[in-house]
């Protein structure tokens, strides 16, 4: 007789073979110049529960180019898994022939050659396209959001992230789970989720007085489709306070809480669940953890760490599927769900090209309402972009970092520049306008506002230092989930596979090309710090300054860290 | 637009840092903490199964960690915070009629290190248990 498990990883096996993903079915097809929307969205429906997932849109309600990471390094036990292959080896590893349209959307060779053949990915309008067919083959699917939706765009933060929430009001999502969301502030975040006209998620959103689960954010909720009772945990970012301002939202504590988690399952179980989804924003690897010490989980949809992959990756008997970011992607995974049990699955890793897919226009024309406020400010040029792509995706530098780590040096005035190691903010190609919404996109947040200081070589190497172990941990549950923090005027070398306190080397201050002293203090100019009270001006007038004054911004090349035990 | 010095002395930011930044040197052992847990154990060997601890990964505030030791059965659990200056934190001592062998409390931690925990067992032996709780700067959230 054949295990639940062997079933699940014959299932895989077949997926990955014959393409019952869809996801080898696309690529071939796009290769052949033949994608359709119909390709696109074309899916045998299998089995009696369809999940749609989709998360870390960061607000784009529009089409956008974004180049997935060129260097993803794994640490400890993920050191060559999925995520942590990019470019060549990625579609070596899912059989994607080069110059295709999942080429380009999952790596980053070619990026910009490739967004001038097969354009812009994602528009909240395309997708509601996506999930209305979607709904049609299986009305009662179950739409979940994975976080990270109320924040990155002009208009979110103008309008405190009611843009979004009013149109993904009309997407009808049967659950949220959450991480930018809380930068919004407590009040405005219990403003928006009281109003949700479905359920907040969070297991791990505790109390931070009484280290209980906050009242607000259910940990579980039950769904009945196909006849089945599905149980949905939520597991919110777990290091909310720590990666971000905790005095915004000093109400709440986070952290994996991975036992909790486990009594939640054990509990949803005990009520009859037959399926057991954790709607996560964890991060990849923090994920596959979660999955190999709780058991009874069947589904991990996960967010956070902006990765897109194909196929859904198995642990022990838990799949984890993850959907990329910045709307480029939704996930369908459809279940068989029978005698309590998952009993095999497909899935399709549907990619949003938004020359293929149709707007939808009901949401076309919501999403148009709430930019037309602000449509003359943000589609303003400041610039243009040179021969190079901007990006910021990569552990360690992007060229959109380099721009905004070279405004901060010239404008403040600094020797050495801070930028912090988020992956969200979409890519320009090479000739594109420059405007500020696009500005807006890699720098909007409620706490831009630049710093000028010093800090001494020693601290300097301890900020190094600390953020290094948040990415390179090889205990994935103690990742944050980030990239490096961005620097300018300063190199480095880094030892990935050393611990805390010894990877960080050779730091050398570019001006001069002097080592950095630990005893001398140097000009240091930043943004996004975490800390209350941190003044400057925002970050966003910085760059546009600064852009204004280049005219052409050109990708540069970037040496300055030096990365060995790779 | 440009920023002149004047303009921007003001280094909140930089102060804040620094005030919170723990002191280098990660997770060494405490020189005292074998000679402080022979004190509790009275030289006893200490097994590993039998006292649990639940502590974040990563402290969310090092001025605050919440914590929660476990040992069912047990008659005392001791909580030590390896690096700390003083390493004793408490020690929980359960009576013959308590419903569960569980404390929680919250404790300082100067710096990451290790927490530790030794439990008495009902048999009279004794069980010892060990946490990494790092205490992080912070700074960028994907």
């Amino acid at each position: 007789m054949i295990s639940r498990r062997d079933f699940l990883q014959a299932s895989m096996a077949a997926s990955a073979i014959l393409g019952a993903s869809g996801f080898g079915n696309w690529s071939r097809l796009a290769a052949q110049q033949a994608l359709s929307q119909d390709q696109l969205l074309q899916f045998d429906t299998f089995g009696n529960v369809s999940l749609i997932h989709m998360t870390d849109i960061h607000a784009q309600l529009t089409p956008i180019y974004f180049r997935e990471p060129e260097v993803n390094i794994g640490v400890g036990g993920n050191k060559g898994e999925v995520p942590h292959i990019t470019g060549a080896d990625f579609r070596r590893l899912y059989g994607i022939e080069d110059g295709s349209p999942s080429h380009y959307a999952l790596t980053y060779n070619d990026f910009a050659s490739l967004a001038q053949a097969y354009g812009r990915m994602g528009g909240l309008d395309r997708i509601a396209t996506v999930v209305k067919s979607i709904r049609a083959a299986r009305p009662d699917a179950l739409l979940l959001d994975g976080g990270d939706t109320w924040h990155g765009s002009y208009t979110c933060l103008k309008t405190a992230g009611q843009d979004v929430v009013d149109a993904m009001n009309l997407l009808k999502p049967d659950a949220m789970t959450f991480h930018w969301e809380f930068t919004l502030g407590s009040d405005r975040v219990h403003e928006l989720i009281d109003g949700l006209p479905f359920d907040a998620l969070g297991q791990n959103v505790f109390d931070a007085e009484w280290d209980e689960p906050a009242e607000r954010f259910a940990p579980y909720k039950f769904y009945e489709t196909g006849g089945v009772k599905v149980a949905v945990i939520g597991q919110a970012f777990p290091y909310m306070p720590i990666a971000n301002p905790g005095w915004m939202f000093p109400e709440y504590s986070f952290g994996i809480r991975d036992e909790h988690m486990q009594t939640m399952v054990d509990e949803v179980r005990g009520q009859g669940a037959e399926l057991v989804v954790c709607l996560s924003h964890n991060g990849f690897d923090v994920d596959k953890k979660m999955a190999s010490v709780v058991s009874g989980i069947d589904v991990i949809l996960s967010g956070h760490t902006h990765d897109a992959l194909p196929e859904p990756v198995l642990v022990g008997d838990t799949i984890i599927v993850a959907t990329g970011s910045n709307g480029k992607f939704v996930s369908r995974v459809d279940l068989d769900v029978r005698d309590g049990q998952m009993m095999g699955f497909r899935h399709k890793l549907i990619p949003i090209f938004s020359d293929v897919i149709d707007s939808d226009p009901e949401m076309a024309a919501q999403i148009e309402s709430s930019r037309a406020p602000y449509k003359a400010e943000m589609e303003e040029v400041v610039g243009q972009v040179g021969d190079g792509t901007l990006y910021r995706r990569g552990n360690f530098n992007g060229t959109w970092d380099d721009v905004i780590c070279d405004a901060l040096l010239s404008q403040r005035d600094a020797q050495i520049a801070l930028s912090p190691g988020v992956r969200w903010g979409p890519s320009l190609i090479p000739g594109q306008d420059i405007t500020r919404e696009d500005i807006f996109g890699v720098t909007s947040m409620t706490y831009p506002e630049a710093y000028r200081t010093e800090m001494t070589g020693e601290f300097l190497k301890v900020v190094l230092e600390d953020v290094g172990d948040n990415i390179f941990n090889p205990d994935p549950f103690y990742q944050q989930g980030g990239d490096m923090v961005r620097v300018g005027g300063l190199g480095y070398r880094i030892d990935v596979s050393k611990p805390q306190g010894e990877r960080i080397s050779n730091m050398t201050l570019l001006a001069t090309g002097e080592a950095i002293d630990p005893a001398t203090s140097y000009t240091v100019a930043g943004w996004a710090s975490v800390n209350e009270g941190t003044e400057g001006p925002p970050i966003w007038d910085v760059v546009e300054a600064h852009i204004r004054e280049l005219g052409t911004v050109e990708a540069r090349e970037n040496t300055s860290v030096e990365v060995v035990g790779v | 637009m440009t920023f002149t010095r004047r303009e921007t002395l003001a280094i909140g930011a930089g102060a804040a840092l620094t005030a919170m930044l723990p002191a280098a040197g990660f997770a060494e052992a405490h020189a005292d903490l074998e000679a402080l847990i022979s004190e509790f154990t009275g030289g006893a060997e200490t097994g590993a199964d039998g006292v649990t601890i639940n502590a974040p990964e990563i402290a969310e505030n090092g001025n605050t960690v919440p914590i929660e030791v476990s040992a069912p059965g047990a008659t005392a659990i001791a909580v030590y915070a390896a690096g700390n200056p003083t390493p004793p934190v408490a020690t929980f001592r359960f009576g013959p009629m308590a419903a569960a062998q569980t404390a929680s409390t919250r404790i300082r931690l100067a710096r990451t290190q290790d927490v530790v925990a030794v439990a008495q067992l009902a048999d009279g032996s004794f069980a010892r248990t060990v946490a990494n709780v790092k205490v992080t700067i912070g700074g960028c959230g994907g």
